[in-house]
């Protein structure tokens, strides 16, 4: 077990942890942040996914020492002043999610690209999200939804 | 968000949703008590009360698994009361304040859950008009209602409110109960809920569902996310070879691991530990020794040999009508085709969990289980507890599409908990999400048609051979269906069962048979059988529809022309011409194998009904010329459910339904060796990607307010493969019978 420092949704925390345990379970069991959910533990899905500093990553497969320093945004984080992100209002507007449990994946990716791309294609979306599951099959309303977030 | 639940309030749920508890000195009033408990299918006060600010609460014993079928029942509940949507409260699964209705299952939400609670509403609004009749003095047929408050059209100052009448109290009225419990339940009052052309709420979009903020924001209270005081996490651990029971445990293999521990009980094997990735560990790092067992599987390359050459162990005649033997014996030409289905995985988006606190005198289970109430049931069994005994907390899971994994969980959660003496939660591993949850069945089926000598259709036989469709059963209800069960040792209670195509095709003849065989290992096998999404629809349908579009070009005919000539229910044949109208349909009587530079393109057309559900879809494909990829570019497809509740989140569901389908006919197939699944992952068992996604999905809805609901869950499911497959056809002229309609197939179809 180690002393580890993490900083989430701007909070800084303190953990005891093995240094090789997967950061999705410090952000559940220690933080009771759980809004990263487990998919797979394999990063082949992205129901875990965070943003750290700013890049959409798999917090199933990222051992929580690997994190000094680095700034970690889960999806209850990127609200601004109490108000959705755009790509969630967009979601919401869309009524996107069924069972939700992916949203984090999906979410967190378009936030993502649409920091880097304000105005995707179709192409642009689809490639981005490339990877990521959704088993209830909402992906047509996904485009739908990020496309509108794309002109919000 | 973490659902902070002390251990004093152990199975006292109920007071959180019990709007009304006894209260001492209660006023008697006529029709009206101050308890909704005790639970009682006849009791209006089980279905439907008034909160003391007069709005009200729907109580159904079923679950919206995110398609928003609890929008739909406060729409059904408002519009009887006349209360604005906003007003209906939805308290749902809970199995302390809600009756067994069944729970999500068949696609009966709004067919018959929200049958029983629009009779239930429309009563209720009854005996609050003769209540304030009294009250008022002006006669029953007299007096309006409006958001709740009952005046009389003469004289509007007359009037009183659902509020002043009985808020916080609780009917005492009795309704008519068929005695079924579970899905079939349905209950009937003495008033006759509204004439559908007064509707004001039922039928329209708004409002958006109430779940989904919450969950796009990160609020929304999931099942992993439930965490009681002294809660450990267990894993339980399975053999490298199906069949294969533990011999020996080194537990001094996790010694190292703070907290861990093994927990032993005839062939189940779990382990606890109070920090969640200790227990993750424990489990990798647990040494055990297995019996030698006899590899039981054929591997999935050889799983249809299998099927054929198996002994059957049920024969069902699903359908018979007219002479067939004969029809056959007189015929001048017999056409035939033979189809395959994989076993294909639920593969929910996380492995199912589920979190039991077991104690000798009750037990209280959290679960994400489609039907709640039967794994309160099951698990009540399992401790040898009595049914009042036991708690469900029903808690959103990581979508459910039948019988998934939540199920077996739960029940190993019950063991284990049993065994420490302590609440456990148990969250699998992405291989047994996969790789261990009951699975929809292999099938080979055989179409068949005589053929006179004008090429005129005399009979028509379709057979199944198949594994039951739920030798786990559909439900978690009794120990026996579960794993934990079955690894200790319980008597088996296999239901062999499958069942056959539901169209309106008027052949003189047809018999259609299910040769069900028995399982490849009866217990604790990783391909035991149970529901999944529309059980048995997508194979049979994928055999049929593919079946009558061989048909229709051997005779020469296009392959709508040829369903339109023979269906003949009328609402079939408006679903599937609304569909081909929509999607533009060109008539052609063989493949066109139309190239657009790297890519043909086909377009085909598919159609089944389910359960009074009619859909028709057409599927406009573009298969590439060298790698055999397949995009479903654009789908069209016309639903025919009766009464429309909720058109927008209708046709969401529609979405998702054809999308997910879409899935399960191009890329889905569990793969196994002798050993045992090796499909335990998305790699391994891969669905659709976004690259994948339909560009456009074109829905047809076909209203028809006077015809009561069917179900639309799972309708949307059934044409899908066949749809592919003849699109895929037209295409390339390739005819693939074996789904998933990999490119590999469609590739050695093309050499």
């Amino acid at each position: 077990m180690a002393r580890i420092a993490l900083n989430v949704d701007g909070k800084a925390h303190e953990i005891d942890a093995d240094a090789d345990m997967p950061l999705l379970y410090a952000l559940r069991d220690d933080l009771g942040l759980a809004n990263p959910r487990f998919g797979c533990g394999l990063a082949q899905c992205g129901a875990c996914t965070v943003l750290i500093d700013g890049e959409p990553s798999r917090s199933c497969s990222i051992p929580v020492d690997a994190l000094a320093g680095r700034k970690i945004t889960t999806l209850a984080g990127i609200q601004k002043d109490g108000k959705p992100h755009k790509v969630q209002q967009a979601f919401i507007d869309e009524q996107v999610p069924q069972c939700g449990y992916c949203l984090n994946g999906w979410v967190m990716t378009s936030v993502a690209l649409l920091e880097k791309t304000p105005k995707p294609t179709d192409a642009q979306i689809r490639d981005a999200l490339t990877g990521l599951k959704c088993r209830c099959g909402t992906h047509v309303s996904m485009l739908r939804a990020i496309k509108r977030a794309a002109t919000a | 968000m973490t659902i902070q639940t002390s251990r004093r309030t152990f199975l006292a749920a109920a007071s959180a949703f019990t709007v009304g508890v006894a209260l001492p000195g209660a006023r008697a009033k006529a029709g009206v008590v101050a308890s909704r408990l005790p639970l009682n299918p006849e009791r209006l006060a089980t279905y439907i009360s008034i909160n003391p600010d007069g709005s009200a609460v729907g109580w159904i014993g079923k679950i919206d698994m995110g398609q928003g079928t609890d929008v739909g029942w406060a729409q059904m509940i408002a519009e009887e009361l006349d209360l604005p949507v906003e007003k209906v409260s939805i308290v749902q699964g809970h199995t302390d304040v809600t009756f067994n209705m069944g729970g999500a299952s068949g696609s009966t939400g709004i067919w018959k859950g929200g049958a029983a609670m629009r009779a239930a509403a429309a009563e209720a609004r009854s005996v609050l008009v003769g209540m304030a009749a009294e009250k008022l003095g002006v006669p029953a047929d007299q007096l309006g209602v409006d958001n709740g408050v009952i005046s009389a059209k003469a004289d509007p100052a007359k009037k009183t409110t659902y509020a002043a009448l009985v808020g916080g109290q609780h009917f005492d009225t009795l309704l008519t109960w068929n005695k079924q419990v579970g899905s079939d339940l349905m209950v009937e009052g003495k008033a006759k809920p509204k004439a559908p052309k007064d509707y004001r709420i039922v039928g329209k979009t708004s409002p958006h569902r109430r779940d989904v903020a919450e969950k796009v924001l990160g609020q929304h209270a999931y099942m992993v996310d439930a965490k009681v005081e002294g809660m450990l996490h267990g894993r339980v651990i399975r053999p490298p070879v199906a069949g294969a029971v533990p011999v020996s445990v080194d537990e001094s293999s996790i010694a190292k691991i703070p907290g861990a521990k093994v927990v032993r009980e005839k062939d189940f094997i779990g382990v606890v530990a109070p920090k969640e990735w200790h227990a993750v560990r424990a489990a990798r790092e647990l040494k055990v020794t297995w019996s030698d067992a006899k590899p039981p599987f054929p591997g999935s390359n050889k799983i249809h040999d299998h099927i054929r050459a198996a002994p059957t162990w049920k024969r069902d005649v699903d359908k018979e009508k007219g002479k067939v033997e004969e029809a056959f014996a007189k015929a001048a030409k017999v056409f035939e085709a033979e189809y395959e289905w994989p076993f294909q995985s639920h593969a929910s988006m996380g492995p199912a969990s589920g979190l039991v606190d077991a104690r000798p005198d009750g037990v209280k289970l959290w679960s994400a289980s489609q039907k709640p109430h039967y794994a309160r049931d099951g698990v009540a069994k399992l401790l040898g507890l009595p049914e009042d005994k036991a708690v469900c907390v029903s808690l959103t899971g990581p979508g459910s599409y039948g019988r998934n994994d939540s199920g077996d969980v739960v029940m190993d959660a019950a063991v284990l908990s049993r065994a420490v003496g302590k609440p456990v939660r148990v969250q699998s591993m992405r291989h047994e999400g996969t790789g261990w949850d009951p699975k929809a069945p292999a099938s080979v089926h055989t179409s068949r048609v005589a053929l006179d000598a004008d090429n005129k259709i005399t009979a028509w036989y379709f057979e199944s051979k198949v594994f039951s469709k739920r030798d786990a059963y559909n439900n978690e209800g009794d120990p026996a269906f579960t794993l934990a069960g079955q690894l200790l040792g319980v008597p088996l209670k296999p239901t062999i069962i499958f069942g056959g195509p539901d169209e309106s095709y008027g052949f003189p003849a047809y018999l259609k048979i299910s040769n069900i065989i028995p399982p490849l290992l009866d217990r604790a096998s990783p391909l035991r059988t149970a529901h999944m999404r529309d059980p048995g629809g997508p194979q049979v349908h994928f055999a049929v529809e593919s079946f009558m579009d061989e048909l229709a070009y051997h005779l020469g005919m296009d392959p709508l022309e040829f369903r339109l000539k023979n269906v003949e229910n009328a609402r079939d044949l408006a679903v599937i011409k609304a569909a081909a109208d929509k999607a533009g349909w060109t008539p052609h009587t063989a493949a066109r194998k139309q190239a657009r530079g790297d890519v043909f393109v086909g377009q085909g057309i598919s159609y089944a009904s389910r359960a009074g559900t009619r859909v028709a879809m057409v599927a406009d494909v573009e298969v590439h010329r060298s790698t055999g990829r397949v995009w479903v570019r654009k789908w069209t497809v016309a639903h025919d459910c009766g009464q429309i509740i909720n058109p927008g989140l209708l046709r969401l569901t529609i979405e998702g339904n054809v999308v997910q389908s879409t899935s399960r006919a191009l890329f889905e197939e569990v793969q196994f060796d002798d050993k045992m699944v090796t499909s335990v992952d998305w790699n391994t068992y891969p669905i659709l990607d976004m690259k994948d996604a339909p560009e456009t999905v074109d829905i047809v809805l076909i209203d028809h307010p006077d015809i009561a609901p069917t179900g639309a869950g799972e309708g949307s499911t059934r044409p899908t493969a066949a749809a592919v497959a003849n699109a895929i056809y037209d295409a390339t002229g390739v005819r693939l019978r074996r789904a998933p309609l990999t490119p590999e197939r469609i590739k050695a179809g093309m050499a």
